[in-house]
């Protein structure tokens, strides 16, 4: 029975030795699983550039990648959202405050949570640009930021009607691909982003990203050069077409994904084949550093967190308590206030005017007053001032 | 010669003298205002350094102006002494008024207050628990200097012949009116971040709100909550009638409640029903207010509204009938936990033997409010208390319309606006406010805020009342400046009884640079609405007691006088047609081959056709002449 103690005894120490080491190894290879994407959080600037009813289909893209990334755990926080119309409490929207991506109004991507960081006048390529390169005036709420970091993943979003090589902005203003390019570089030099996933649905999208220099980037595109951007399927109650061709399937493949889900780049390279979209999508991977086969769909689309639960009890201190105050000291402040009148008639009719500030006399009264003088010398002369004063 | 020089000298002093007489008591004006304002700035430090007691001499002054208010005081120390409260509370209240309008519609005004016994901008006292007030806020309040805010958003406008007046009113499109604290030394750099700050709080594009739409109107607005300063440099006002109003904004207004919309009323709001209706408007105002009966020392007020009207009767298949589930497909189960009272209160003022409708579940509950100058009854549901939800354990409020209503009483009060004239150069603005009252006449103050890209000649304004000239007792007019500044007017105008008058004034339309076109220049540019504000005699007598348990819909403006009563009306927005270019590429395309066949095709034209010729020199005058005479002569002639 001793021997037995004793046995035991020792195989406890030996554990007690052997743990640290262990430990150590455990803890390197868990490092090594957290950072294994290389990225820390998630961003996602999402755009649509048209404005007017007709173009419902453009917000309704916007709204459904918005839902999908925000459904998958980015929040609204770390999105800037920006819509160049109001579709959604339109006057001619049937059924207010809905977006519809289905026909039949089946799914309504607009939500009861959103939040439109830029709407409307708001959305420009000066502000689209400023978000993107973090060059804003101090002022500006961090909601309109993009603030993010060298351990970042963005993903940017575009949609509306574009050409070749440009994007149409509200109707009224491009952006060019060589514009957007050097906006990238910009953010790599100021390591705004550890890696960016950019997304263009439009006509010829694909002239978009040709211009792309910086590392790490990964483009995908609705169409190529010379081609169109079709949309999907009209309603008709709603009366205009619902969403693009490319989004559509798009949201159809990120409606699968789930947090967990190991689907990766290669995944979300083969939706919508021209078989569906009629247009040809493009990608672009050659300044990305990883194999697209790698990178899992979350690293962009969705901010999943590595979590390690603990059981062990934490003691933490005792909270803040509320700091006491004699509220508004009531022994010195005696005397009670008062609500003023709202329309004090009498006060209002015997307001004095604001003084007015002197000011030299102008041109005119001093020309005039040099007249005068000239008369006055011209016609008397000096010697018969006496007789006058 | 000595003396010559003597009566020249005299002559130059008496011009001078002359000269500078009329701006003579413009410099001792001046004088004066420096003293003043001097004055001022010395106070300013003051008041910083030895923070409150300055301000309390001041106000001691004013307390000798008046003795029997000095009488409260003395009740009010001895009150504050025996009962000190331990540490700063804060309460929350949440209201829901339903008001079946003469029209058929449905007219639901949700309030929410969050009172909290604490001055944010008291030196020497950092605040940073927050227990129901919204943090977000607090943090504006106290960094910008905030005395009283309030800002409104709003989509459709409210018809106040048919629908008659709301609790709280508000223009079509966002408003927000700002008091600061008087010792802010840079009001508008102030006012340029916090709008910047709002328009991250409530994701709407206030930050549009600049120099050029901001005014400071002199009589107009005074302060809703407690204090003395109503100098206005210290307000600002502007609105966006443009505003979108739509979820966005509903989410982050939601967010400020204590219970979000996870319980309480706030679980009715759902976006696709609210925004599906005839009008709606929130709103947030923050103001300090009396803490108790004695007002001896200030809390600060959060008060949510959220107004909707609801056109049930077009969309209900005629039928007047509403139930809560009906109008917010949504029903009642709890009040808000953290709330001390949660009440649904029911207008049945035209319903008193229930003759008209019937109302279920019947509530022994009612309850009465002088409100805008009537007396109204309501059927109170108190939802702190569990009997109200029945066994069901949710309350669906249904109403039954059983006859028809009969006319509404024309509202007193009621303004409106439109733009006259044709083409894209001049206009003209027509304002029309009624009086409905019977016999009496009464004050109302209108101010107009007018963009600068429309001119405004103010020689032609004209005030009339039944055809007569109406003269303004107060006139306060502070021209535009082109790219600065709006026009500001405000008139006090006296309405006769049972009359209509009308405000008109002429415009100019101005050309804008082609960059300060919106994307969609032919939807036109607006202007915002006009404010009337006015003292409307009450039909019956007004509460002017402050008490803590009175509803929240009739608590909002105080009350000073018991014959009358203070609101404000909102007219129309106006959308004007500015002389736009036309931007589309066929009209630059014409433009440019008009220009290359002009230029290019026209002188290549001269050129092939033209032929030249070598012009000789024509002869001086001089030599001319000369050649006259030597050919009369036979002389050969002069080149």
């Amino acid at each position: 029975m001793d021997y037995f103690n004793l046995m035991t005894i020792c195989a406890f120490l030996h554990l007690l030795v052997s743990i640290p080491h262990a430990y150590s190894n455990y803890v390197e290879t868990k490092a090594g699983q957290f950072f294994s994407s290389g990225h820390t959080n998630n961003w996602a600037v999402l755009v649509c550039t048209s404005r007017f009813w007709f173009n419902y289909r453009h917000v309704a893209n916007t709204l459904s990648v918005y839902r999908s990334v925000k459904r998958l755990g980015i929040p609204d926080s770390h999105i800037v959202l920006m819509l160049a119309d109001d579709m959604a409490c339109n006057y001619r929207n049937p059924k207010p405050a809905t977006v519809f991506s289905h026909k039949n109004m089946e799914l309504n991507v607009y939500g009861d949570d959103v939040e439109v960081d830029y709407r409307g006048y708001e959305v420009t390529v000066e502000n689209f640009l400023r978000v993107l390169t973090g060059r804003l005036p101090p002022s500006t709420p961090r909601s309109k930021r993009l603030l993010s970091d060298d351990r970042s993943n963005i993903l940017i979003y575009l949609t509306g009607h574009g050409g070749n090589g440009f994007l149409k902005f509200q109707d009224s203003e491009e952006i060019s691909n060589m514009e957007l390019a050097d906006a990238f570089e910009q953010m790599w030099q100021k390591r705004r982003y550890n890696e960016l996933l950019f997304i263009i649905d439009t006509c010829q999208g694909a002239s978009m990203y040709e211009r792309f220099y910086s590392p790490n980037l990964m483009a995908l595109a609705s169409s190529q050069v010379g081609e169109d951007s079709l949309s999907h399927q009209p309603d008709l109650a709603i009366g205009v077409h619902l969403m693009d061709k490319y989004t559509f399937y798009l949201l159809e493949f990120l409606e699968e994904v789930h947090p967990a889900s190991q689907a990766n780049m290669n995944d979300l390279f083969k939706v919508c084949p021209q078989s569906q979209c009629v247009s040809t999508p493009g990608h672009r991977t050659d300044l990305f550093q990883r194999d697209p086969g790698s990178v899992l769909i979350t690293d962009f689309f969705g901010s999943v967190r590595k979590v390690e639960i603990t059981k062990d009890t934490i003691n933490l201190t005792s909270p803040v308590e509320p700091s006491v105050h004699k509220s508004g000291s009531g022994d010195i402040q005696i005397e009670s206030l008062t609500y003023v009148d709202q329309l004090p008639v009498s006060e209002i009719i015997h307001q004095k005017p604001k003084q007015k500030d002197w000011h030299p006399p102008d041109g005119f009264i001093l020309g005039l007053w040099t007249l005068i003088l000239l008369v006055f010398f011209k016609t008397y002369g000096i010697k018969h001032l006496k007789h006058i004063f | 010669m000595a003396a010559h020089r003597c009566g020249l000298s005299l002559v130059f002093i008496l011009i001078f003298s002359n000269l500078a007489h009329p701006s003579c008591c413009d410099t001792l004006e001046k004088s004066n205002g420096n003293t003043g304002e001097k004055q001022s700035i010395s106070d300013a430090p003051r008041e910083v350094n030895i923070d409150g007691s300055v301000a309390r001499e001041d106000l001691n002054e004013r307390q000798w102006q008046s003795t029997d208010v000095e009488v409260d005081r003395s009740d009010g120390t001895k009150d504050s002494e025996s009962f000190t409260p331990a540490a700063a509370k804060d309460q929350f209240q949440e209201e829901l008024v339903i008001r079946p309008l003469h029209s058929g519609d449905i007219y639901a005004s949700f309030q929410f207050r969050t009172l909290w016994d604490i001055d944010f901008l008291q030196e020497g006292q950092k605040v940073s628990h927050y227990r129901l007030f919204p943090k977000s806020l607090g943090q504006v309040l106290s960094k910008f200097s905030v005395r009283e805010l309030h800002i409104s958003f709003t989509q459709g406008f409210w018809r106040t012949m048919q629908w008659g007046q709301p609790f709280i009113p508000s223009p079509p499109g966002a408003e927000l009116w700002v008091w600061f604290h008087d010792t802010v030394s840079d009001v508008d750099g102030n006012w340029k971040e916090l709008t910047n700050v709002l328009s991250g709080i409530f994701c709407a594009s206030l930050n549009f709100i600049d120099l050029t739409n901001t005014v400071q109107p002199s009589a107009s607005f005074k302060p809703l909550g407690l204090g003395n300063v109503t100098d206005h440099r210290f307000l600002r006002y502007a609105t966006l009638p443009r505003e979108i109003v739509c979820t966005e904004n509903l989410t982050p207004w939601k967010k400020l409640l204590p219970c979000g919309s996870k319980a309480g009323l706030a679980v009715l709001m759902k976006s696709e029903k609210l925004f599906h209706s005839s009008f709606h408007s929130q709103a947030v105002h923050i103001r300090p207010v009396c803490q108790d009966e004695k007002c001896t020392s200030k809390a600060w007020e959060l008060r949510q509204t959220l107004n909707v009207v609801f056109d049930l009767y077009t969309s209900g298949q005629s039928k007047k009938e509403w139930s809560l589930f009906k109008m917010f497909s949504r029903t009642l189960t709890e009040a808000c936990p953290l709330a001390t009272s949660s009440k649904i209160f029911v207008d049945i003022t035209d319903n008193p033997e229930g003759e008209l409708f019937d109302l279920s579940p019947a509530t022994p509950l009612l309850s009465q409010a002088v409100v805008l100058g009537d007396r109204r009854t309501y059927s109170v549901y108190d939802l702190t208390k569990v009997e109200t939800f029945g066994q069901l354990r949710s309350l669906n409020l249904l109403l039954r319309w059983k006859g028809d209503s009969g006319d509404m009483l024309r509202p007193l009060l009621h303004a409106e606006r439109y733009v006259a004239g044709f083409g894209l150069q001049t206009g003209e603005i027509h304002t029309v406010i009624y009086n409905n009252h019977p016999y009496r006449a009464f004050p109302v103050l209108l101010m107009d805020s007018v963009p600068w890209y429309l001119q405004l000649y103010i020689h032609t304004l004209t005030v009339t009342s039944k055809s007569r000239d109406n003269k303004p007792s107060y006139i306060h007019y502070q021209p535009a400046k082109d790219r600065h500044r709006p026009h500001l007017l405000e008139m006090l105008i006296q309405l006769p009884p049972h009359s209509m008058t009308e405000v008109t004034v002429q415009f100019e339309r101005a050309l804008l640079k082609w960059t300060e076109y919106t994307p969609d220049p032919n939807h036109g540019f607006y202007v915002g609405s006009c404010v009337v504000s006015a003292l409307v005699p009450s039909m019956v007598a007004m509460n002017t007691n402050f008490t803590l348990d009175q509803p929240l819909f009739s608590s909002f403006v105080p009350v000073k006088e018991e014959s009358s009563y203070f609101v404000r009306v909102y007219t129309e927005p106006l959308l004007v047609n500015l002389p736009t270019p036309d931007f589309s590429m066929p009209y630059n395309v014409i433009c440019l081959t008009c220009t290359v066949v002009a230029v290019g095709y026209g002188s290549f034209y001269n050129l092939l056709t033209r032929t030249f010729q070598v012009d000789e020199p024509s002869l001086p005058l001089a030599k001319r002449l000369a050649n006259l005479i030597r050919r009369i002569r036979g002389v050969p002639l002069l080149t």
